[in-house]
């Protein structure tokens, strides 16, 4: 996890991860204190009384009270400290600042967006540093878990309600965000960047990043391909990823898991988003979610555009 | 009790006592020599055995299975298996190694074979409901064989809703051998507790009881107590799937983490039916080797009963990320944390019998020992998991993969091992071979270690679990811990290969070859009679009293140790 960091951690970026990782640290520290301590007694005991003939008469010990008191009392005072800390930065974690900048992050097979106040999507993590910034996530089709290692910050990402996390990125770098929570076939690949941006440059990247009024329906296509996550599983190369590739798709025919076959038009493509179960395209599996019937028409007409455009 | 007849001549003394030395042919295994004996028999002995093999093949299918995932993560992309092969893959390992392997492991082999014996007993409470456990258990193998041929079970052996509920039907073979498998271990369960509180010898008071014995009598309740629990949740998802009822799928109406919740309520608990038995063994073990009496006998006796209970307050430490109330997450950790010192207390009973003892370096020992070092470092990470706010780092990633390798495999497993070296001279009434005995359980213990400590730096690093693919640098990590468990393997297979060899080639075993104390081994033949023994016993000390057993210290030391100390009334 790049070149800092520690062996155990990757370096931490957000304002509470060197609170978490001093917890992890006091923890591994008294565990490593006590893992040696225990196993040198033994090996001591292993080595000083071995079997020395199959007649060894060993005396009889007798149990220590003081040994037994002191092994349940040392110990429960450990874990009550170790639980009060977790439980103090737990909370620091759940609660965000009231002033938190509020992004809208949806999740789906097999990959996120992120919707911005001013209407702004994207499928990259834009984020102000030095800013407390809250994720408010849920899911279009099942389970997923938003994971920041360098933040040290994961939750559930749920169909049924909303969940969120919250962090200050303290330096302007790219990071790594996961799903941890198994959701199918790509669940591996449902990774994508978090940017922390300095205020001014995420201001104008937050400007710039709207799609034109002047744009044609194409090129709206285009940054739809990516706000949408078409990407995950639609390549533009021809590459055969979880759902066909665009490459060379419209006008040609395809082959259906029925046997019939179809040809694709701007109504089959139409089609295919709103209600991608109707038809199932040979060799591949019914897996698209159905989540892209909000679609408005002007964004229909701007995704089919840019797949017409897609020829090799 | 005619204990004290020795000569110098131990052989002598060893003719005198055996009392096979009258039938030398006559024992379980031979008395009835059929397929249908063994298809049929209500004998606890033959039960076990038939749990055994049954389990030693789950366990070499979900073995392999595991082989498959390691070698598939031999480098970032596609290496032997697409995406959705793996995913099923690993799915598999989790579900044969979990609900076919580990929870029927240690109580339907080593708590059949050994528990009545322990006790003094003849048999089970109810030999013939031993028996339809089996056949129970067996069906519902049968179903998950049949998932595997119908394919596509991919959903994780936690089968988390509602991804479970929209995936293929085969699910539902998996669920529904789950289901059944489980009245096996709920059958189980109930004629164990019963057969200790029956079926105990004269003289066997509670505080006389072996430690394995206390150690499935805790077992034993949380089977009764839990297992029901993944049957009705399991009834619950069939519903839903076919009958359309919105109970866990939000597009139905449902709510997937109450899917949680119910399936830790039994998992949790289940982690104590997978420990619990293990634990027993170590006592058993660790005492055996040291010719000690075990330090804090009715702490570790009445502490895993405690936790038996307690096992059912937990499961929320699952959850810390789910979406669950912050307040029941705090109350969980809490509660986790008292738990978890009852646990630790007993690896400092087990290391400090060894204190002034005399301490035996044979295989099973190895395998004890092995099991302190493994287990302390699974206790001592679940430690590091239970602390709320790094638990939202490490959760779900290879730190939680590593962290629960080293409790079940460093735990269960090794002390299974040592469990079944241990008792194998009485099972077979032959020895295996003590030299490749030893170089199996350092490969396994060193090939464990390479497997899964890189793990744990993988998952705090960030490396999340149920990836089929990951990032390169993540690459050399993931390539160390595949070679490590093909040591790992290289190791387990040794011992399949040399118990097949003891068993048709092996040294004839004494009765007691390790100078034990507890029944099994003083009033009983190796292998033993088909009603365990001639006369009831009567017992008129502890399980560990070793000084009080003089003809305990009379072995060779090399194997075939101490003699058998005849039962009251027989003819020697």
């Amino acid at each position: 996890m790049g070149d800092k960091g520690t062996f155990w951690l990757p370096e931490g970026a957000s304002t509470l991860a060197g609170e978490v990782d001093a917890l992890f640290y006091f923890v591994y520290w008294i565990s490593v204190v006590i893992f040696v301590a225990v196993i040198a007694a033994m090996v001591y005991f292993m080595i000083r009384y071995r079997r020395r003939t199959p007649h060894d008469r060993p005396p009889v010990v007798h149990e220590s009270k003081v040994l037994e008191v002191t092994w349940i009392v040392v110990p429960t005072i450990l874990v009550l400290i170790v639980f009060t800390w977790g439980f103090k930065v737990f909370l620091k974690l759940g609660v965000a600042p009231p002033d938190a900048y509020e992004i809208q992050v949806v999740g789906q097979k097999w990959s996120w967006q992120f919707n911005y106040p001013n209407g702004v999507r994207s499928s990259e993590l834009h984020v102000p540093v030095d800013r407390p910034v809250r994720l408010q996530m849920s899911s279009v089709d099942v389970l997923h878990s938003f994971y920041i290692p360098a933040f040290r910050v994961k939750q559930d990402v749920l169909p049924n309600r909303y969940t969120s996390i919250w962090f200050e990125a303290t330096r302007a770098d790219t990071f790594q965000v996961y799903c941890t929570e198994y959701c199918g076939t790509q669940h591996s690949g449902m990774l994508t960047k978090v940017i922390a941006h300095e205020q001014s440059a995420f201001e104008t990247w937050l400007q710039e990043s709207g799609i034109p009024d002047d744009a044609s329906p194409a090129q709206r296509g285009a940054l739809l391909y990516t706000q949408l996550g078409c990407q995950a599983c639609h390549s533009l190369d021809g590459t055969r990823l979880t759902g066909p590739s665009f490459q060379g798709l419209y006008g040609s025919t395809h082959g259906l898991a029925d046997g019939s076959s179809v040809e694709v038009d701007d109504n089959y493509l139409r089609e295919s988003i709103l209600e991608p179960s109707a038809k199932i395209v040979e060799g591949y599996a019914n897996v698209m979610p159905a989540s892209y019937g909000g679609l408005t028409e002007d964004e229909l007409t701007a995704l089919i555009a840019f797949i017409e455009e897609q020829q090799p | 009790m005619a204990t004290v007849m020795h000569t110098d001549a131990p052989a002598e003394a060893a003719a005198h006592h055996h009392p096979e030395h009258h039938h030398p042919e006559h024992h379980y295994l031979n008395h009835e020599k059929t397929i249908w004996s063994w298809l049929s028999t209500v004998d606890h002995k033959r039960i076990g055995i038939m749990y055994a093999i049954s389990v030693a093949i789950f366990f070499l299918i979900a073995g392999v299975l595991a082989l498959l995932v390691r070698m598939e993560l031999l480098g970032p992309g596609e290496t032997i298996m697409g995406p959705d092969a793996y995913n099923q893959v690993f799915t598999l390992h989790a579900v044969m190694m979990v609900f076919l392997f580990i929870i029927p492991a240690v109580p339907g082999f080593l708590g059949n074979f050994a528990l009545p014996i322990q006790i003094g007993a003849k048999d089970v409470a109810f030999p013939r409901l031993n028996l339809a456990s089996w056949y129970i258990f067996m069906a519902g193998a049968a179903l998950a064989v049949i998932a595997i041929g119908v394919g596509q079970v991919d959903t994780g052996w936690t089968f988390y809703t509602p991804y479970s509920s929209d995936g293929s039907n085969s699910v539902f073979f998996v669920t529904l051998a789950v289901f059944v498998a489980g009245f096996a271990s709920i059958f189980t369960g109930i004629n164990f507790i019963v057969t200790i509180h029956k079926m105990r010898a004269p003289g066997m008071t509670w505080n006389r009881l072996p430690l394995f014995v206390w150690a499935l009598y805790a077992t034993s309740i949380v089977q009764v107590l839990a297992t029901p629990v993944i049957g009705i949740t399991m009834v619950l998802l069939f519903l839903e799937k076919f009958l359309g009822i919105g109970i866990f799928d939000p597009a139905l109406g449902g709510d997937p983490i109450l899917f949680q919740h119910f399936f830790w309520f039994y998992s949790h608990p289940a982690v104590y039916i997978m420990i619990l038995p293990a634990f027993g063994i170590i006592s058993e073990l660790v005492t055996v080797f040291s010719r000690q009496n075990i330090q804090g006998y009715t702490f570790i006796a009445l502490s895993s009963v405690a936790i038996a209970f307690l096992g059912f307050l937990v499961w929320g430490h699952h959850m810390f990320v789910s979406g669950q109330s912050a307040v029941s997450s705090i109350i969980f950790s809490l509660i986790t944390y008292l738990i978890g010192i009852p646990t630790g207390i007993k690896v400092l009973n087990w290391v400090s019998t060894m204190y002034k003892g005399s301490v035996w370096l044979q295989t099973p020992m190895l395998y004890a020992l092995s099991f302190l070092f493994l287990f302390t470092i699974g206790g001592l990470t679940g430690v590091m998991v239970g602390v709320l706010a790094v638990d939202v780092h490490l959760h779900d990633t290879y730190f939680i993969v590593a962290h629960f390798h080293y409790v079940m495999m460093g735990g269960t497993v090794i002390a299974l091992l040592g469990g079944f070296h241990y008792w194998w001279p009485k099972i077979t009434g032959k020895m295996y071979n003590e030299t490749l005995g030893k170089i199996a359980a350092i490969l396994i213990f060193i090939g464990f270690n390479i497997t899964f400590f890189t793990q744990f730096v993988l998952g705090s690093r960030g490396m999340p679990r149920r990836y089929y693919d990951y990032l390169p640098e993540f690459t050399a990590l993931h390539q160390i811990s595949t070679v490590g468990s093909w040591i790992l393997a290289l190791g387990l297979f040794m011992v399949l290969f040399y118990m097949i060899h003891s068993m048709f080639r092996g040294k004839k075993a004494p009765a007691n070859p390790w100078g034990a104390a507890t029944l099994e081994w003083t009033h009983c033949t190796s292998p033993p009679d088909p009603h365990n023994f001639h006369h009831t016993p009567i017992v008129t000390h502890g399980p560990y009293d070793y000084h009080a057993l003089e003809h305990l210290y009379e072995g060779d030391g090399v194997g075939d140790g101490a003699t058998v100390e005849a039962a009251p009334g027989q003819k020697h």
